[in-house]
């Protein structure tokens, strides 16, 4: 049985902290979500271990946001539970369980009116860590990121997509959360940046080895971050298997996905 | 003439005090109002569908209806901040309504994500981001009262509308100009003044 912990998402001092936990970060256990009776997760049984990065691969419509969102809690599964460090989304504070949780979206979902700066800040900042320590983090991140200095006090309409994704992401892990969830993150980017991002992403998690859930219809992507793939569709999970294997399997949808692929115009 | 921009004076002074006490009694109750049915929408239609209601009766019959009340009714300046503030609440409550609405969904969630709190995200992130549309509805609402408060010489309120309605009574076009230059150049005024704000705050926005 997975330790039941209790993360307080609280000051850490060090990037390169993994959470020091036996079972796994992340589990579903027979989760359905349901709106109006239309079930968009249905009994989705799919864990995730700690340090590991986890793409949940689908097209539009096939429950991969929505089983991000449930990860922490900006949706609650109608039956089953979704558990994470070992316990129920429903029984962690909502607040203290988001703030244990990075979360990267598509436009970045940065504030406006901040600036790259104060958005970065953000996490840190409303959980009152000192002053010159918000600085010192904020300064920290910006070079994890690959960003200028120059930059922190502009707002984010000015800056390119690129930028404004690496500011998302500095966000993200500005309080050093164990879990980082991105939905699409590259998704509005050119290929050119995108795939830059890429490879930053997979050196950053290569040193943060944080557990990762990445969400994309995008079979390069997932191949290129991936640990493990899972593969949605209409709201349920068709296979879960490591990256090595997954271009092997022989599940129809699968194939269909590695066909696709190999006859995409280069 | 000293006597008569003396009298000039005074007159826009309380016209200034009748509008000025109802826009922020107007603001205190309407920008609380648009915030709950935001939070609570099934009492969107209700609110909004009130304040319409009031906005719909004209002004003198407002003036008229209050005057018997208790306490309100002794002075006519107290009824015209009450009448006045009560017409002012419909584009506070719509506008802050409206405005926190329209902040992109995307940057909600993004912040909910992130751990804020109900209170924080409201502060921190939408009624920044709302401010220029709130200052609008405080503009429209401060311009509408400026007009509407001539009326309340009606009722004894004082204020620019005493010269109006001199003026009409001595068929005198010098004396209701004396009451409505006054009252247009306020109305004026403020609608640069809070223009000039709702603008800063929308460029805080999207700035670029």
């Amino acid at each position: 049985m997975p330790v039941v912990r209790v993360t307080t998402g609280q000051a850490p001092a060090l990037l390169m902290t993994p959470p020091a936990s036996d079972g796994p970060a992340i589990t579903f256990d027979h989760v359905s979500f349901r709106v109006n009776g239309r079930a968009l997760v249905q009994d989705l049984v799919l864990s995730v271990n700690q340090g590991e990065t986890l793409v949940l691969l689908g097209r539009s419509g096939s429950g991969k946001t929505t089983s991000l969102k449930l990860i922490n809690r900006l949706l609650v599964p109608s039956a089953g539970e979704v558990r994470v460090n070992g316990r129920p989304t429903t029984e962690w504070h909502p607040i203290r369980l988001r703030r244990s949780i990075g979360y990267v979206i598509q436009h970045g979902g940065l504030f406006p009116h901040f600036t790259v700066a104060r958005n970065i800040a953000l996490v840190p900042q409303i959980e009152n860590w000192p002053k010159e320590k918000v600085e010192a983090r904020v300064q920290e991140m910006l070079t994890l990121v690959g960003l200028s200095p120059e930059l922190l006090d502009r707002y984010p309409q000015q800056l390119s997509g690129g930028q404004r994704q690496r500011v998302g992401v500095a966000r993200a892990l500005a309080a050093d959360p164990p879990i980082l969830l991105l939905d699409e993150p590259f998704g509005a980017l050119d290929p050119i940046t995108r795939s830059e991002m890429h490879l930053e992403f997979h050196a950053l998690q290569q040193r943060l080895k944080k557990t990762v859930i990445f969400v994309t219809h995008d079979l390069r992507e997932a191949l290129l971050l991936a640990d493990r793939v899972a593969l949605m569709e209409g709201g349920r999970l068709i296979v879960s298997l490591p990256v090595t294997e997954f271009p092997h399997s022989q599940e129809p949808l699968v194939r269909a996905y590695m066909e696709a692929f190999s006859t995409e115009p280069r | 003439m000293v006597t008569h921009r003396q009298q000039v004076l005074d007159l826009t002074l309380e016209h200034i005090t009748l509008v000025g006490l109802s826009i922020i009694f107007a603001v205190l109750i309407g920008i609380p109002l648009g915030i709950l049915i935001t939070r609570v929408p099934q009492l969107s239609k209700a609110v909004i569908g009130g304040a319409n209601v009031i906005q719909t009766i004209p002004s003198l019959a407002l003036f008229g209806f209050l005057l018997p009340a208790p306490w309100i009714g002794e002075r006519g300046g107290r009824l015209a901040v009450l009448a006045l503030t009560l017409y002012a609440l419909l584009p506070l409550i719509r506008n802050t309504y409206a405005g926190i609405r329209s902040v992109d969904p995307a940057v909600v969630e993004a912040g909910r994500a992130m751990g804020l709190t109900d209170r924080q995200l409201l502060f921190q992130v939408e009624l920044p981001l709302a401010s220029g549309v709130i200052v609008a509805g405080v503009r429209i609402a401060t311009v509408l009262s400026v007009g509407v408060a001539t009326i309340a010489a009606a009722i004894g309120a004082g204020g620019l509308g005493e010269f109006i309605f001199r003026g009409i009574g001595m068929v005198d076009n010098q004396v209701i100009l004396a009451g409505a230059v006054p009252a247009a150049l306020l109305a004026l005024s403020a609608d640069v003044g809070l223009g000039t704000l709702e603008r800063r705050l929308g460029t805080l926005r999207l700035r670029s």
